[in-house]
């Protein structure tokens, strides 16, 4: 190989990189530029930032504060009566005492309220975007190519700018968090309104249905089973996205893992695993029984 | 509340990115495969004028991509015109404002569509207040006019059913039972009938034809199908390649087909039972008296009166119930089997 460099011109051989000190300078002119940026604005990042703090923190208090035995009945309430199976209840109850048992429980709840907080956020933002969307062709095909180049960024480069502005600590991982799970809501909310039946909004066109009454007598329902999907790969984002968010502060189950993996623990990170995977099944369960429940109306019994 | 007509002149429509500029093309002869090939635009309507008579049902029949769905839509505007008019009331619908056209389709205007068209998600009760849900309307008000209505199209006891778990009759009544609810003075029916089996599509025909009895309203009904535009139609309009190509009452269509499309058409009709006894008869020869037939009764009902009551003439009188003139069976036997002559239609020329 060094025999090719000899008979080489050096430019082919070893690559033309622009002066070290003229790099160090550009990083430093962006990065100082940048950092002046965030300061100047630092006020309007508060006022993002301190609504989110208060909700998490509190929602973090409520699930670990609060006895295991309220949060555990609280939560196969919720999962029955959005299931209404007894099966995937009986399968939560079982994952959650398991996770009890081998001490990881107070971790869990950090995780599940960040999970919960991230999921309505991406809800709030992602369902207005969906409709809008879905009323204009023009402002479909300016957001897809965002969401395409958003879904197909490795979910660690999200943390750099999130980083850079909001800093380290829980809400600027939530924050990375909300932007890696909104796409799916957003792009199943639009294509559920896309989808719905033809026939069926002429009929409300004919019967005098204003815009606003057709969106949620009509459009809304019949595209929910479809939003439900997208809730459901929101809340599996943000399930992956817990963990890298980790790297930047957030707690829970996806710290204890990243220190596994750090400290070559094999025992602690395989239970750590164990219970992020069951919370994810416990997730996914439960929203799509829910999903499915939505559908039975519009499955058609008689042709 | 007494019915209002609808009538449509004039009215052109071009499917694509710029019809109007194709209009006096058309006016001047442009074929619809001509502005296809040539400039891109699919002709759906040329110079439609119909008059649909107030408290009548004026059916619109032709086959399949004649343009039957398109003129119906431009009744309560679901499309645009090109060109022309739609008259209701004094007032063209084509040049109404968006919240006057709401207002017009809320309140004077209902309609049942082919492949139904509920709503999943609702009920059977759900889906006949929809209407009135639109129009602001309680639900205590509105159930109880629903329930009226679900009694009267044969739901009784499906209230809360969904739509899916309904037969296709039963769906289509759950359709009519809304359009009926909305209490409009306008029904628009595009091909209602035309996804039913045959025996309840002829059931439905008669509870449209009992309710029309009874309400008068404007009825605009579609159909690809000879035998129940005449059954239902007081007037019919036939449509091909988006043009009128003759319009008047049913029994005028059978006898005087404008062309051999349309002759194609009626020559698998039961005349028996479109074709009036006044438009065969003879003219009065014997003394007045003996068996009597009002006017406007059909060959098929007259044949069976007739040969009940054993006579082989009928005397035929008029709507004051003097005599106008004479049938006899032979006459009625063949006006009922064969297409009538040049002879027999100048009677009806001369109505
Ligand atoms: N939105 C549209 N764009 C272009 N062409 C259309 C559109 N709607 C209907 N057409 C055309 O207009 C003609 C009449 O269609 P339609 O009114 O649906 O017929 P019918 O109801 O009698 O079957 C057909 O040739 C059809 O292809
Ligand atoms: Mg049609």
């Amino acid at each position: 190989m060094m025999a090719i460099c000899s008979i080489l011109p050096d430019v082919l051989c070893s690559f033309p990189a622009v002066s070290d000190s003229y790099i160090r300078m550009a990083r430093k002119t962006i990065d100082d530029g940048f950092r002046g940026l965030v300061r100047q604005y630092s006020h309007l990042i508060d006022a993002v930032v301190q609504p989110l703090q208060t909700f998490l923190n509190f929602l973090e208090r409520l699930f670990v504060n609060s006895p295991w035995i309220l949060v555990l009945a609280a939560m196969l309430a919720i999962v029955y009566l959005a299931s209404r199976s007894r099966g995937i209840t009986l399968g939560t109850a079982v994952g959650m005492v398991l996770i009890g048992v081998v001490g990881l429980w107070e971790d869990t709840m950090v995780t599940l309220a960040i999970v919960t907080v991230s999921t309505l956020i991406a809800i709030v933002i992602g369902l207005p975007i969906g409709i809008v969307m879905a009323r204009s062709d023009r402002v479909q095909s300016a957001i897809n190519p965002v969401l395409d180049v958003m879904q197909t960024l490795p979910s660690f480069v999200y943390l750099i700018p999130v980083v850079v502005i909001f800093g380290i600590g829980k809400v600027p991982g939530l924050i990375a968090v909300v932007i890696y799970a909104v796409p799916p809501m957003i792009r199943l909310t639009n294509l559920g309104i896309r989808l719905v039946d033809r026939d069926v909004l002429e009929a409300a066109d004919a019967f005098g249905s204003s815009p606003g009454q057709k969106l949620w007598n009509v459009q809304m329902p019949l595209a929910l089973p479809t939003i439900m999907a997208g809730i459901n790969q929101t809340i599996m984002m943000s399930l992956a996205m817990v963990v890298v968010a980790s790297m930047v502060g957030v707690g829970g189950l996806g710290k204890n893992t990243l220190q596994a993996i750090n400290n070559q623990f094999f025992t602690f990170g395989f239970l750590n695993g164990f219970a992020l995977v069951a919370i994810a099944i416990i997730f996914d369960r439960a929203s799509q029984a829910f999903g499915k429940r939505l559908q039975k109306h519009t499955e058609v019994i008689h042709g | 509340m007494a019915s209002h007509g609808i009538e449509i002149r004039g009215l052109y429509k071009i499917f694509g990115p710029n019809g109007k500029a194709h209009v006096e093309a058309v006016k001047s002869g442009v074929s619809k495969a001509e502005l296809n090939e040539r400039h891109a635009h699919v002709l759906g309507l040329k110079d439609i004028n119909i008059a649909m008579p107030g408290g009548c049902i004026t059916v619109v029949m032709g086959l399949s991509g004649s343009g039957k769905s398109t003129l119906i839509r431009h009744i309560n505007r679901l499309i645009e015109p090109t060109t022309g008019e739609v008259i209701y009331d004094g007032k063209d619908i084509c040049r109404m404002s968006p919240s006057d056209l709401r207002e017009f389709r809320r309140h004077k205007t209902a309609m049942v569509f082919q492949k139904f068209a509920l709503l999943p998600h609702r009920t059977v009760m759900e889906n006949t207040v929809y209407g009135l849900d639109i129009q602001g309307v309680p639900r205590s008000e509105s159930t109880r006019k629903g329930q009226q209505w679900i009694e009267r199209v044969g739901l009784a006891g499906f209230e809360k059913h969904y739509p899916n778990q309904l037969s296709g009759g039963m769906q289509q009544r759950v359709g009519l039972a809304r359009a009926l609810t909305n209490d409009a003075d306008i029904l628009l029916m595009d091909e209602a009938y035309s996804a039913l089996d045959p025996l309840i599509r002829v059931d439905m025909q008669t509870v449209l034809l009992e309710l029309q009895a009874e309400l008068k309203k404007t009825v605009v009904f579609i159909t690809h199908d000879l035998d129940e535009a005449l059954r239902l139609g007081d007037k019919i309009a036939i449509l091909r390649d988006g043009e009128v190509i003759q319009q008047g009452s049913g029994q005028e269509i059978v006898l005087r087909p404008a062309d051999d499309y349309i002759a194609s058409f009626v020559k698998e009709v039961n005349r028996g039972r479109v074709i009036q006894v006044q438009t065969v008869m003879t003219p009065a020869t014997g003394a007045p008296g003996g068996f009597s037939l009002p006017s406007g009764t059909t060959l098929e009902t007259a044949a069976k009166q007739m040969t009940a009551a054993g006579v082989s003439v009928a005397q035929i009188v008029g709507r004051d119930g003097n005599p106008i003139g004479q049938l006899d069976l032979t006459t009625l036997i063949s006006a009922m089997v064969t297409p009538v002559g040049h002879e027999e239609t100048a009677s009806i020329a001369a109505e």
